[in-house]
C-alpha cells in the first residue's frame, strides 16, 4: 500500500497514522531492517527511515548517537537503500529522511530513480526549503516520488502557503520549536500550527518531534492526520542489553503507539 | 570575470553564483529574514554606523596599522607590508565581526548570544562583547578542544560567559555549530546566533564580510598611502573565511592585485590530514551553505585536521567558493610545517608571535613569492593579513618546538 492510500484508509476509520522512525544501519543494516519490520508488525503504519549523516543539525542525541553507531559501523547510501527495499517488501510504506548533502553528493536525479527503484515513496527533507529545491522538484516529478518539506510554528503565513504547496503526499510539521527528542509534553504550539496548514492544503499533516507514548500519540493523533515518532523508538534500541530486549521494547512501544492512535476518533 | 559584478553579490536569495542560499530547517528562516531585514535597516542607518565606527576607534583599536616589514621581507624575497589585526582588543581581526553582530543583536532587542568556537578566539571575542552590551552569552566548544585550549576557558568564563562543552561526533569545532544551530532552533525568538566566520546560510556570509571589509578598505588606502601603488598580491589565510575576505573583498575589483588564500595542508593534501576544502574537497552542502567541503564518496563530513584550530574545519564560505571557480581568488595549501617556519622567521626578524592562523598566510607568501617575481620581473609587494597574535598559541608552538620548560 502507499502511503496516500494509508492515510486515505485511516481518515476513513476517523484516526491518526503512526509513523515510525529508525536511521539505517542502526545498530546494524540487517539490525535496522529487523526492528523496522518489528515495528510494522506490532501496528506501526508507516516507516520513516533516517539515511545516517555526520552532522544531523535537526536531531538530538538520541538519533544522533544512533546516526554515529550507524555510520561507525560503515553504513553507506546504498546500505539504507537496501533496507527501505527490505521493508517496504514486506508492504509497509517506508518515506525517507534524509539531510541534503548526501543526495546531492549521490547524484539528485540518479537519487531519485534508485530510491523509486527500492520502493520508497519519497522524502522528508528537513535542511532542503523548497527555495533551495529546484533539482528535487524535478527529479520527484520525474519519478514520481512524494516531497515532504517541514513547516514549523515560526513560518510565516506567506511561507508555509508556499511551503505545502511544494509538498506531495504529506506535510511535516514540527511540533515544537527544537530538534527531535521525546519531551513530556507535546507543544500547545502543534494544534495551532495544524490547523494553519490546513487552511493551506488538503494534504495529512504529520506532527513530529517530542511524542514518546501512547497517550502522546492519542494527543496528537486527536487533530493531526499522522503521528511521527522517533526518538522514543530509537531509545528502546540504543539501551536495551541485547538486539532480542531491543526488539521486545520495541515491538510493545510500537503497540502502543498503535492503541494510542486509535484510542481516539475524529 | 566582471570584476565589478562582486559588490553586487550575493544576490537577494544568498547566492554566490551557485555557492551560498539557505540549507537549514524551516524552523530558522523566520529568525534569518528577521536578521537580514535588521541587517539591511542598519547599513542604511548612520546612527548604527556611526555607533559601530565609534566602538571599532575607540574600543577595538581602528584602524589597525600596515607594516613594512623589512627583515621579514629580505627573507622573502618580496616586499611584504603586514596588516596589524594581531593589534586589535582580543587579538584577533575577529573583533570586528563580533562588535558589529552584537550591536545588531541588540537593535533586533534580542537579549542572549549563542556562539560557537574551535580554538576559543572567537568565543573569547563574542564574551566580550556581550559582557561591553549586556548580553547573555553562551559558547559551544568541543571537548576536545575544551581540552587544548583551557585558557580561553578561562578567559570566557572570567567574561561572564557560559562554555558547553560538546561531547557529540568529533568532538571539535564542526560540532559545536551543529550543537549551536540545534540551541538557536529551540531558542530564535530571544537569540541571536553570532556566527565566527563569513559562512553559514544567508545572510552571514555577506553580512559578515561586510562587517570585517574594512581591513581591505584601510589596508589598499594605506598602501596607496605608503608607495603610491596597489600590491602585486594580498595574501591571507582561509578557515572559514572571515579574515580573507575583509582583506580581499575592497581590491576584488583591483584587477592587477593577485589574491591568495592560504588553507591548512596540515600533512599533506595527499595525506588524509588536512584542511585544505580546494585541494582536497569537492561542493557540497555543509553548515547552511553550498560550498567546498572535505566530504567523502556518499557526502558524509571529512574530519578535517590542521595545526591551527582557526583553520581546522572542513567547510569554507561560499563567496570563497565562487572566487575559486571564477578564477578571481587562488587557493593553496600551506602544511603545518610550512607555517611554523614562517612563524618562527616572523619571530626572530620582527618580533612579533603571530597567530598559527596567520603564519598559514606568510607561508603562503614565502611560498609563492619567488614565482611572482619571476613572473613580473620585479621584487613583488605583497600584503598578508596579520589576522591575529599567537599569545593563544604559545603552547602549541612552544611543544611544536620543544622549548617548553
Ligand atoms: C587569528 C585568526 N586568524 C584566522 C582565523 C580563521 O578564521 P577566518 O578564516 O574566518 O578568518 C582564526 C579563527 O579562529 C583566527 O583566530
Amino acid at each position: 500500500m502507499g502511503l496516500t492510500e494509508v492515510f486515505e484508509k485511516a481518515r476513513a476509520e476517523g484516526r491518526a497514522v503512526s509513523v515510525g522512525c529508525m536511521p539505517a544501519g542502526f545498530p546494524t543494516v540487517d539490525g535496522s531492517i529487523a526492528a523496522m519490520v518489528a515495528m510494522a508488525e506490532a501496528g506501526i503504519d508507516a516507516i520513516e527511515v533516517e539515511l545516517p549523516y555526520s552532522d544531523p543539525v535537526m536531531d538530538g542525541p538520541v538519533i544522533q548517537r544512533a546516526s554515529e553507531i550507524a555510520l561507525a559501523g560503515g553504513v553507506r547510501t546504498k546500505d539504507t537503500l537496501r533496507a527501505i527495499e527490505a521493508v517496504a517488501g514486506t508492504g509497509v510504506p517506508v518515506v525517507l529522511m534524509t539531510y541534503w548533502n548526501p543526495i546531492e553528493r549521490y547524484g539528485v536525479d540518479a537519487f531519485a530513480r534508485d530510491l523509486a527503484a527500492a520502493g520508497g515513496t519519497g522524502l522528508i527533507t528537513p535542511d532542503l526549503i523548497p527555495d533551495e529545491a529546484h533539482e528535487w522538484l524535478a527529479a520527484s516529478d520525474a519519478h514520481q516520488l512524494d516531497r515532504t518539506f517541514l513547516v514549523s510554528p515560526s513560518s510565516t503565513d506567506e511561507r508555509l502557503a508556499m511551503t505545502v504547496a511544494h509538498c506531495r503526499g504529506f506535510v511535516y510539521a514540527t511540533a515544537v520549536m527544537g530538534v527531535t527528542g521525546a519531551r513530556d509534553q507535546t507543544s500547545v504550539a502543534a494544534p495551532a500550527l495544524v490547523s494553519r496548514v490546513r487552511a493551506a492544503t488538503d494534504l495529512p499533516v504529520g506532527v513530529g518531534l517530542g511524542v514518546r507514548d501512547g497517550a502522546q500519540a492519542a494527543e496528537v493523533g486527536s487533530f493531526a492526520d499522522g503521528v511521527i515518532v522517533g526518538s522514543a523508538l530509537v531509545r528502546c534500541v540504543l539501551e536495551a542489553p541485547d538486539e532480542a530486549a531491543g526488539l521486545a521494547s520495541l515491538r510493545a512501544l510500537s503497540a502502543d503507539l498503535a492503541r494510542g492512535v486509535r484510542a481516539v476518533t475524529r | 570575470m566582471n570584476a565589478s559584478a562582486a559588490g553586487l553579490l550575493p544576490d537577494v536569495s544568498g547566492h554566490f553564483g551557485r555557492y551560498g542560499g539557505r540549507f537549514v530547517p524551516e524552523a530558522l528562516i523566520a529568525a534569518l529574514d528577521q536578521l537580514d531585514a535588521a541587517y539591511r535597516h542598519a547599513t542604511a542607518d548612520e546612527a548604527f554606523q556611526a555607533e559601530f565606527g565609534r566602538l571599532l576607534r575607540d574600543y577595538a583599536g581602528l584602524p589597525s596599522l600596515l607594516y613594512r616589514a623589512d627583515r621579514f621581507s629580505a627573507a622573502a624575497g618580496a616586499r611584504i607590508f603586514l596588516k596589524r589585526e594581531d593589534l586589535n582588543h582580543t587579538g584577533a581581526h575577529k573583533v570586528r565581526n563580533v562588535l558589529g553582530q552584537a550591536l545588531l543583536t541588540k537593535r533586533m532587542g534580542k537579549k542572549r548570544v549563542i556562539a560557537e568556537t574551535g580554538a576559543g578566539q572567537h568565543g573569547v571575542a563574542t564574551a566580550t562583547a556581550a559582557a561591553l552590551m549586556d548580553l547573555e552569552c553562551v559558547v559551544y566548544m568541543g571537548e576536545v578542544d575544551t581540552e587544548r585550549q583551557a585558557l580561553n576557558v578561562a578567559r570566557m568564563r572570567m567574561l561572564g560567559a557560559t562554555v558547553v562543552p560538546v561531547r557529540t561526533g568529533s568532538r571539535t569545532l564542526k560540532d559545536a555549530i551543529n550543537e549551536a544551530l540545534r540551541d538557536w532552533v529551540s531558542t530564535v525568538d530571544d537569540t541571536h546566533y553570532l556566527l565566527g566566520t563569513a559562512a553559514g546560510p544567508h545572510p552571514f556570509p555577506g553580512m559578515v564580510r561586510d562587517f570585517v571589509r574594512g581591513i581591505g578598505v584601510e589596508a589598499r588606502q594605506q598602501i596607496l598611502d605608503q608607495t603610491g601603488a596597489l600590491p602585486d598580491a594580498v595574501a591571507a589565510c582561509v578557515g572559514g573565511g572571515s579574515n580573507a575576505i575583509g582583506i580581499f573583498h575592497a581590491f576584488v575589483g583591483d584587477e592587477g592585485v593577485r589574491l591568495y588564500g592560504f588553507e591548512g595542508g596540515g600533512e599533506g593534501v595527499s595525506t588524509d590530514r588536512h584542511s585544505a576544502r580546494f585541494s582536497g574537497g569537492s561542493p557540497g552542502v555543509l553548515h547552511g551553505a553550498r560550498t567546498y567541503v572535505l566530504q567523502d564518496e556518499d557526502g558524509q563530513t571529512i574530519e578535517s585536521y590542521s595545526i591551527s584550530a582557526g583553520l581546522d574545519y572542513p567547510s569554507v564560505g561560499p563567496e570563497h567558493a565562487w572566487l575559486h571557480d571564477t578564477g578571481r581568488a587562488t587557493y593553496l595549501p600551506v602544511t603545518d610545517a610550512e607555517a611554523m617556519d614562517a612563524f618562527q622567521l616572523l619571530c626572530r626578524t620582527e618580533g612579533i608571535i603571530p597567530a598559527i592562523e596567520s603564519a598559514h598566510g606568510l607561508g603562503g607568501a614565502l611560498a609563492v613569492a619567488p614565482t611572482l617575481a619571476e613572473e613580473l620581473g620585479r621584487e613583488p609587494t605583497i600584503i598578508v593579513n596579520l589576522s591575529g597574535r599567537g599569545d593563544k598559541d604559545v603552547e602549541t608552538a612552544g611543544s611544536y618546538f620543544r622549548i617548553l620548560g
